[in-house]
């Protein structure tokens, strides 16, 4: 069966991508912040969390071959679709950086190139920055010895080398996957099915060192004094919620339209439960940053938390952990509610809401401070992405049949009963 | 007088196949006597589904209660200690020092609570005596337990039922 991508849905994502739009235009002309600062800031927010929801399909796309995983066969090609974003994420992300690097915005305050040099001299208004005291040279006020020290990471070819290399391999993988997928269904046969197996395996590997070094370029890096290494992890968890949350929602739409319906009720119980238990896991991760650095209060480490909880920042901070801890735990840990959209519905939509201000929450104290305004751009922004992103799922959904016909375990999939 | 039948498959899938067919035919099985959990039989025999979630859910509270009141008495209330260089004095505000003591005790009430009301309502307690008919249901065997009395059938009409299904052995006692 065939998806088609038309008519009101259609129009629904384009609406929202037209919103979009004026907010991306009408935020930059009433952005009156430091070189664009807020604008740049909520560009890289939404950017990199839609950008994770497709880094984090390619995962688990990925995952359920090294796992030899039936149950899913029939989920597959949603997965897929989920990577049609993962080109414009990246650019998104690359424009941001880009924009860093020629010092339109000051997110990255290493990206600052006089932080890394101790000493300068000062002949004719021309300033130069030297690593030695020579003669005549006096202190450079601007000098990081912190960020100094994390030089040879935070050096421009190094940060791009890496950048390039991140998605250079999410989106071979990407591309791969798809290519492999609809190869099986023309050819059949398991050659295929062990050649994704093998290769998934391989591409976990890179996505194990890559998703923790990605979160520490892109967005630790935004408080480059701190550093914790559990973010990684904390982010990586967070993505993965949010993209089970996202593909639970649009397949149920897509069964409610008629498609889909080899997906029973038992597959939705199955994403349930990785709802639940992710969400755990995004819990214990956030809770195990966070006590570490609560119980020793360093001052080096506490300022992260000190700049979240003691700041503007305090209720949506708060609110946004309890949201995405306590209401999955009490609501989804029935089996019942599981099962029942009426129940996982609102909950499914609130804590996807609480994942993209956890994102927000990671970006926002450490570039606009306590300057931050709340307002229609960052809410146009929101639904502008999520427009471009449901609209690209959808039409990659469309090309391609709904259910990898030739996938060895496919009636494995279908007799799935819980 | 009630007659007894205990009808032995060596097969798991031969018994479910046997149970959903005697069902069918408005029969009653009173019990499944089975090695391993059998995916899928619950329903069809008629077993509601555990409330040992619910009790494992209770426990849990039950140890959260104990860890919390238990810390607060000695590390806020009897002797009020300085936590993480924090000298609050306040259960709220030294909370997440206690969360993992909590967590684990939780875990560990819940878990053991499980063990022991399983094992209690399945008789099965260490030293309680074996209740399946046969020794060979824990090796590889499969007997499905069917009574006169709980069925409106006579003997006869029982007998032919089950004699058509895929079955290994049967052994028909007579009980009061």
């Amino acid at each position: 069966m065939e998806f088609k991508f038309e008519g009101r849905a259609k129009l629904i994502t384009q609406v929202l991508m037209a919103l979009g739009l004026v907010a991306l235009v009408g935020g930059y002309l009433t952005d009156h912040s430091d070189h664009h600062q807020r604008w740049w800031a909520n560009l890289l927010v939404n950017g990199f969390f839609y950008f994770s929801l497709s880094l984090a399909a390619l995962f688990f796309y990925a995952l359920q071959y090294i796992t030899e995983s039936a149950w899913s066969v029939v989920i597959k090609r949603f997965f897929e679709a989920m990577l049609g974003f993962l080109p414009y994420g990246s650019a998104v992300i690359v424009i941001v950086l880009l924009a860093g690097q020629f010092h339109l915005h000051h997110l990255y305050h290493w990206m600052d190139t006089t932080l890394y040099h101790e000493f300068m001299t000062v002949e004719g208004g021309v300033t130069t920055y030297l690593d030695d005291q020579v003669a005549g040279a006096v202190n450079n006020p601007n000098y990081d010895s912190i960020i100094s020290a994390k030089g040879a990471y935070f050096s421009t070819w190094f940060f791009w080398l890496r950048t390039i290399i991140y998605l250079f391999t999410f989106l071979l993988f990407a591309k791969l996957f798809r290519k492999w997928s609809l190869q099986e269904d023309a050819e059949g046969g398991t050659v295929i099915h062990f050649k994704v197996f093998r290769r998934s395996a391989l591409f976990m590997v890179f996505f194990a060192y890559f998703s923790s070094t990605l979160s520490w370029d892109w967005l630790m890096s935004i408080d480059p004094h701190w550093f914790s290494t559990l973010y990684g992890w904390y982010l990586f968890s967070g993505m993965w919620v949010s993209m089970i949350i996202f593909a639970h929602v649009t397949i149920l739409w897509l069964k409610s339209k008629g498609y889909f319906t080899e997906i029973t009720e038992s597959h939705m119980h199955d994403l349930g439960k990785w709802m639940f238990a992710i969400s755990m896991l995004w819990s214990y991760l956030f809770f195990s940053q966070f006590m570490l650095i609560w119980y020793s209060n360093i001052p080096e480490e506490v300022t992260y938390y000190v700049s979240r909880i003691f700041t503007n920042y305090k209720v949506p901070f708060v609110a946004m952990f309890l949201i995405n801890f306590v209401v999955p735990f009490l609501v989804l840990i029935s089996r019942d509610t599981k099962r029942n959209p009426a129940f996982l519905l609102p909950v499914a939509l609130l804590i996807f809401i609480g994942h993209f201000t956890d994102v927000y929450l990671l970006v926002i104290p450490g570039t606009m401070f306590n300057h931050n305004v709340f307002g229609l751009f960052e809410i146009g922004l929101f639904l502008g992405f999520l427009g471009l992103f449901i609209n690209r799922t959808l039409t990659s959904l469309s090309n391609a049949p709904l259910i990898a016909k030739n996938h060895p375990m496919l009636q494995e999939s279908k007799d799935l009963h819980y | 007088m009630k007659k007894v039948f205990h009808v032995m498959y060596d097969d798991d899938d031969k018994l479910l196949v046997a149970a959903r067919e005697l069902v069918g035919k408005g029969i009653h099985v009173n019990e499944v006597y089975s090695p391993f959990p059998i995916h899928g039989i619950d329903p069809v025999i008629g077993i509601k589904r555990t409330r040992l979630a619910i009790t494992s859910f209770m426990y849990a509270m039950t140890g959260l209660t104990l860890a919390v009141s238990f810390m607060w008495y000695t590390m806020i209330s009897d002797w009020p200690m300085n936590i993480g260089g924090k000298p609050s004095f306040s259960l709220l505000e030294n909370l997440p020092a206690f969360i993992p003591v909590s967590f684990e005790f939780s875990v560990l009430c819940a878990a053991h609570g499980m063990v022991i009301t399983y094992l209690l309502r399945n008789g099965t307690f260490p030293g309680m005596p074996a209740t399946n008919p046969d020794p060979r249901t824990t090796d590889n065997m499969f007997v499905m337990e069917i009574t006169t009395d709980s069925n409106s059938m006579n003997a006869e009409e029982l007998e032919t039922a089950i004699k058509n299904t895929a079955l290994f052995e049967l052994s028909i006692k007579e009980s009061k």
